[in-house]
C-alpha cells in the first residue's frame, strides 16, 4: 500500500490550489430529453407503481422508473447502477431527495426491458437490489440518518431499523393503495438530521438516562461554561470533585431536570448518554410539509418508547404496522395521516390504532405545552 | 471467509428490501479480489471492519464512534467530518473513518462518466462506502484516513471540477427540488437559483463565520418535495399570483373518467368513480371553487394556492402565469427549544437573474443574525428570542396581515418612544395635576 500523491504538496498547500468552485453545473448532466424540454412540461402520469411519464409541451415524453435504494451504498453498487444507466438510459441517472434512484428513458418501448433488468437483480441473500415503486399513494423510501454506522451521538441505529420497516411495508412501497402518500423518516437522535418533525410517520432515537460524568478528563476536554450553557433546562452547573486524591474541576447534574436531549454531550465529550437499556425509539406521526388541503404540521409523539431490539426491532415494526393499517382502513382518499387523526380526533386515533395513551404523551416542555391541552368540552368517548 | 462473524447483521440480509449488509459484504469481497488492480490507499479490509464494528454496536446497543475529531482541508472550516472508532485495535480498518461531503450537482442528475470518476477516486482513497445522499443533499463519502483528505480534495477539484459541501457553523450545502427539469408545477427555476446562490456564497459555505449552521432549500411549488418549510433557515417556495389556468375540456375528461385523477396516484385501490364535487370542489380549503356539471369555476381572489385541485387534475389545471416565490425563515429540528417551521417573510418575489432582490434579503438577515445570534443559535431561535418584528425591520419588509396566522392575543406591545411622542416627561408637572 504505497502512498500515491494526487499532486498535492503538503509543504506548499497553496501551490496550484483550486478552491471555492462550488458544484458542477447541472446542465453538464441532464439527459437530452430533459435539457430540451426544461421548463416546458405539460403534465405527468403514473402509469403503474414506480413508473412515471412526463409529457412536454413539445410532445416529447420521458419515462422514469423509480427504484428504492439504501442510502448507504457502495462503490460496487454505484458502478452497477452506472452499467444499467449506460445500457438503457444513455448514461444518465438521478437520485431523489428520498434516496430513490430514477432511471429515465425517452420512449415507452424502452421501459419494459429496463424494468425487467432492474427487477432481476438481487443481492446474495435474495433481497431486491432495485425494487420498483415509491410513487403516488404509497410508502416511499425512508429518509434517515447514520446511526451506529457512523455517528457519535445516536440512540439507535438507522440503516437497520429502516431495512426492517421497509421489509414490512414492502407491499405498500410497491403499490398505491393508501389514501395518500405516507412519508416516513428516521432520525437516530433528537438532533434529527433526518427532519422527522414533519413526517407522516417518524422514528426518533431517544436517550432516557442522564449523562454520566467522566470526572477524570472533563476539565481537560471540555469548556465547562459551554457544557453548562448547553443545557436547556439548566440542570448542569460547574462543580469540583475529588478524583483519585486530586481536586478536579467538573460539572454537577441535577438529574431530575434532565430531558435527555443530549445537547451537553454534543458540547462535551465527557458527558456520554448512550446506554443499552436507556436508549430506544419514540414514534411520531401526523406531520406534513406539503401545503395541500391543510397547512404543514408537526408530527406528534404517539409512542413514547420502544426498546432497541437489534437486529430486527420486532416491537417497532409491529407498532408501525398497527398505525399504517389503521390509517389505511380509516382515512379518506387524499387524506394524509395527520389530517385523518385530526378529523377523527386524537382520542379516537388511540382507539383505532390500539396504541396505549400514557402520561409521557402529554406535553410538559415550556409554554407551547399549554396549547396542546384540551380547553374545550368537545371530545369523544 | 468473512473476517468477522456477523450473526446479527446477517439477519438483515433477509426480507425483500435492499440489504445494506449484503451490499457491504459484496464490496468487501470486491476490494479483496481487486480485479482492477487498484492501489488502495486505506486498508483493503475497511468494509469488513465496518461490518465488525457495526455487529459490535448491535450487540452492545451502543455506538462505537468517538466524539469529535478536528480534521479538514487547508483553508476550509467545513466539508469534512472527523470520526474515530473507540476500538481501533479490534477494527484497525476503521480506526479513522472521516467523512467527506461533496457538493452534489443540481437536481441530483448525473452522467455515468462523472459518477464513475468520483467512484474511482473514492475506491482508491476511501472505504468504498457512500451515502447517496446525505440528509442535507451532499454526496457523502463515508470513511477515510486523515492523510487522504487533502489528496481527495486535490483530485476532486483538479480532475472533476467538484468542490466540498458545508458542515459546522456555516452555510450548509443548498439543495433544491428538480423543479423545471421535469416537473410541470415548478413556479421558478429552482436549479438555477440554487446554483447561483451556492456559488455566490462559497465563502460562507466553506468558512464558518455564523453563530450556527444555516440552510437554504428550494421548493418549486407549495407541494414542498424537499421539505424546505420544515428544514431550512431560509425556505424558498414557489408560488404564483392570479388565476389558475383551466382547460374545461380536460376537466370534462376527468369527470367522464377518461383521465385518471391525481395522475393515477390512487390507482392501486378501487375508490369508486371520480367525483369532482367530493374530491376537488368540496375539499378546496378556501371553498373558492364550483362546478355546475359543465364548467369548473374558480374564484381566484380567494384561492390560496394549496395545489390540491392542480395535483388532482394536472392535465386540466395549471399554475398561474405570474410566477415567483415566497421566502420563509427559521425552520429547524427540535434541538434545543423545540422544532420550528419557517415563518412567512416575503410573500412574493419574482425570480429573475441575477437574483439581486433575493440576495439583498439574504444578506440583510445574515448581517443581523451574525450580530445578534448567540453561539449555536439557529435563525429561528433568534427570531423567537427577539421577535418577528426585528427581521421585518432589518430586511425593510412592510408588516402585512399575511405574516401572521392571526393577530396577537395579548396587548403587551413594545411601543417605541417615537411612536408615543417620546418617554421624557417631568414628574413635577405630573404632580401638579395629581397629588401624592
Amino acid at each position: 500500500m504505497a502512498f500515491i500523491s494526487s499532486g498535492y504538496n503538503p509543504d506548499k498547500p497553496m501551490e496550484g490550489r483550486i478552491s471555492d468552485i462550488g458544484p458542477r453545473h447541472y446542465t453538464d448532466f441532464l439527459p437530452p430529453v430533459i435539457a430540451k424540454n426544461y421548463g416546458k412540461w405539460a403534465y405527468h402520469e403514473i402509469l403503474e407503481p414506480g413508473v412515471l411519464m412526463h409529457k412536454a409541451e413539445s410532445g416529447d415524453e420521458v419515462y422514469t422508473v423509480r427504484v428504492g435504494s439504501t442510502r448507504l451504498i457502495t462503490v460496487g453498487l454505484i458502478q452497477e447502477i452506472c452499467d444499467i444507466a449506460d445500457k438503457h438510459c444513455g448514461g444518465h441517472v438521478r437520485w431523489t431527495t428520498r434516496n430513490n434512484i430514477e432511471f429515465m428513458v425517452d420512449s415507452k418501448a424502452k421501459v419494459a426491458p429496463l424494468k425487467a433488468d432492474l427487477a432481476a437483480r438481487k443481492f446474495a441473500g435474495g433481497s431486491a437490489k432495485f425494487p420498483i415503486g415509491g410513487t403516488g399513494a404509497s410508502v416511499p423510501n425512508i429518509v434517515h440518518t447514520q446511526g451506529w454506522v457512523h455517528c457519535h451521538t445516536p440512540a439507535t441505529d438507522a440503516s437497520g431499523p429502516v431495512k426492517v420497516i421497509m421489509d414490512e411495508l414492502f407491499h405498500e412501497f410497491q403499490t398505491m393503495e393508501l389514501p395518500a402518500p405516507l412519508r416516513l423518516a428516521l432520525a437516530c437522535c433528537l438532533n434529527m438530521c433526518g427532519a422527522c418533525h414533519c413526517s407522516d410517520l417518524a422514528v426518533v432515537g431517544i436517550h432516557r438516562k442522564p449523562p454520566q460524568i467522566d470526572h477524570e478528563v472533563l476539565e481537560n476536554i471540555c469548556e465547562i461554561p459551554l457544557a453548562v450553557s448547553a443545557c436547556p433546562t439548566a440542570a448542569i452547573r460547574p462543580s469540583k470533585t475529588e478524583f483519585e486524591g486530586k481536586e478536579k474541576k467538573t460539572v454537577a447534574i441535577k438529574e431530575d431536570r434532565c430531558m435527555f436531549c443530549g445537547n451537553c454531550y454534543t458540547m462535551c465529550a465527557a458527558l456520554p448518554l448512550a446506554d443499552s437499556e436507556g436508549d430506544g425509539c419514540a414514534i411520531m406521526v401526523g406531520g406534513k410539509v406539503s401545503n395541500r388541503i391543510s397547512n404543514p404540521k408537526f408530527s406528534k409523539v404517539v409512542v413514547a418508547y420502544v426498546p432497541n431490539e437489534p437486529p430486527r426491532w420486532p416491537t417497532l415494526v409491529k407498532t408501525v404496522r398497527q398505525i399504517v393499517d389503521a390509517y389505511k382502513k380509516g382515512a379518506n382518499k387524499y387524506e394524509r395521516l395527520g389530517d385523518w387523526a385530526e378529523r377523527i380526533g386524537w382520542e379516537r386515533f388511540f382507539d383505532v390504532t390500539g396504541l396505549q395513551f400514557t402520561k409521557h404523551l402529554i406535553d410538559d416542555f415550556r409554554d407551547p405545552a399549554y396549547y396542546t391541552w384540551r380547553q374545550t368540552t368537545n371530545f369523544k368517548w | 471467509m468473512a473476517k468477522h462473524q456477523t450473526p446479527m447483521l446477517d439477519e438483515l440480509t433477509k426480507g425483500p428490501w435492499p440489504s445494506f449488509v449484503d451490499d457491504i459484504k459484496a464490496e468487501a469481497a470486491r476490494r479483496a479480489a481487486n480485479k482492477d488492480g487498484v492501489e488502495y490507499q486505506i486498508p483493503v479490509d475497511v468494509c469488513d471492519d465496518l461490518l465488525g464494528i457495526l455487529e459490535l454496536a448491535y450487540k452492545d446497543k451502543e455506538t462505537h464512534w468517538k466524539h469529535g475529531g478536528i480534521v479538514g482541508v487547508f483553508g476550509y472550516g467545513g466539508g469534512v467530518i472527523g470520526r474515530y472508532c473507540d476500538v481501533p485495535q479490534q477494527f484497525p480498518g476503521v480506526a479513522h473513518f472521516h467523512t467527506v461531503r461533496l457538493n452534489q450537482p443540481g437536481g441530483k442528475f448525473y452522467t455515468t462518466e462523472y459518477l464513475r470518476d468520483i467512484m474511482k477516486i473514492w475506491d482508491m482513497r476511501g472505504s468504498g462506502l457512500t451515502n447517496m445522499h446525505g440528509s442535507t443533499g451532499d454526496i457523502v463519502l463515508l470513511g477515510t484516513f486523515t492523510e487522504q483528505l487533502e489528496e481527495i480534495f486535490y483530485e476532486m477539484t483538479h480532475k472533476l471540477n467538484t468542490d466540498l459541501g458545508g458542515s459546522g457553523s456555516n452555510l450548509r450545502t443548498p439543495a433544491e427540488c428538480m423543479g423545471m427539469s421535469r416537473c410541470e408545477y415548478a413556479c421558478y427555476d429552482t436549479m438555477a437559483l440554487c446554483y447561483a446562490l451556492t456559488n455566490e456564497y462559497q465563502d460562507e459555505l466553506h468558512r464558518p463565520a455564523f453563530p450556527y449552521k444555516f440552510k437554504f432549500k428550494f421548493d418549486g411549488c407549495p407541494n414542498g418535495c424537499v421539505a424546505a418549510l420544515a428544514r431550512s433557515d431560509l425556505s424558498f417556495v414557489g408560488t404564483w399570483k392570479g388565476a389558475i389556468k383551466v382547460d374545461q375540456k380536460a376537466v370534462a375528461a376527468y369527470v367522464a373518467g377518461e383521465l385518471k385523477p391525481n395522475a393515477g396516484a390512487h390507482a392501486g385501490r378501487d375508490w369508486g368513480k371520480f367525483d369532482i364535487m367530493k374530491e376537488v370542489v368540496n375539499l378546496c380549503p378556501t371553498q373558492c371553487m364550483s362546478y355546475d356539471g359543465k364548467t369548473l369555476s374558480i374564484n381566484d381572489k380567494e384561492c390560496y394556492r394549496c395545489m390540491h385541485c392542480i395535483n388532482t387534475m394536472p392535465v386540466a389545471l395549471k399554475v398561474g402565469d405570474e410566477k415567483g416565490l415566497c421566502m420563509l425563515a427559521g425552520a429547524k429540528a427540535p434541538i434545543l427549544d423545540g422544532a420550528q417551521m419557517s415563518s412567512l417573510l416575503v410573500p412574493f418575489l419574482p425570480v429573475e437573474e441575477p437574483f439581486d432582490e433575493i440576495k439583498e434579503v439574504v444578506e440583510n438577515i445574515w448581517e443581523w443574525w451574525m450580530e445578534e445570534g448567540k453561539n449555536r443559535e439557529r435563525l429561528g431561535e433568534t427570531l423567537k428570542r427577539l421577535g418577528f418584528g426585528k427581521i421585518l425591520e432589518v430586511t425593510g419588509i412592510t408588516p402585512d396581515a399575511r405574516h401572521v396566522q392571526h393577530p396577537r392575543e395579548n396587548p403587551y406591545i413594545f411601543w417605541s418612544a417615537e411612536e408615543v411622542g417620546g418617554w421624557d416627561r417631568d414628574i413635577k408637572e405630573y404632580r401638579k395635576r395629581h397629588a401624592r
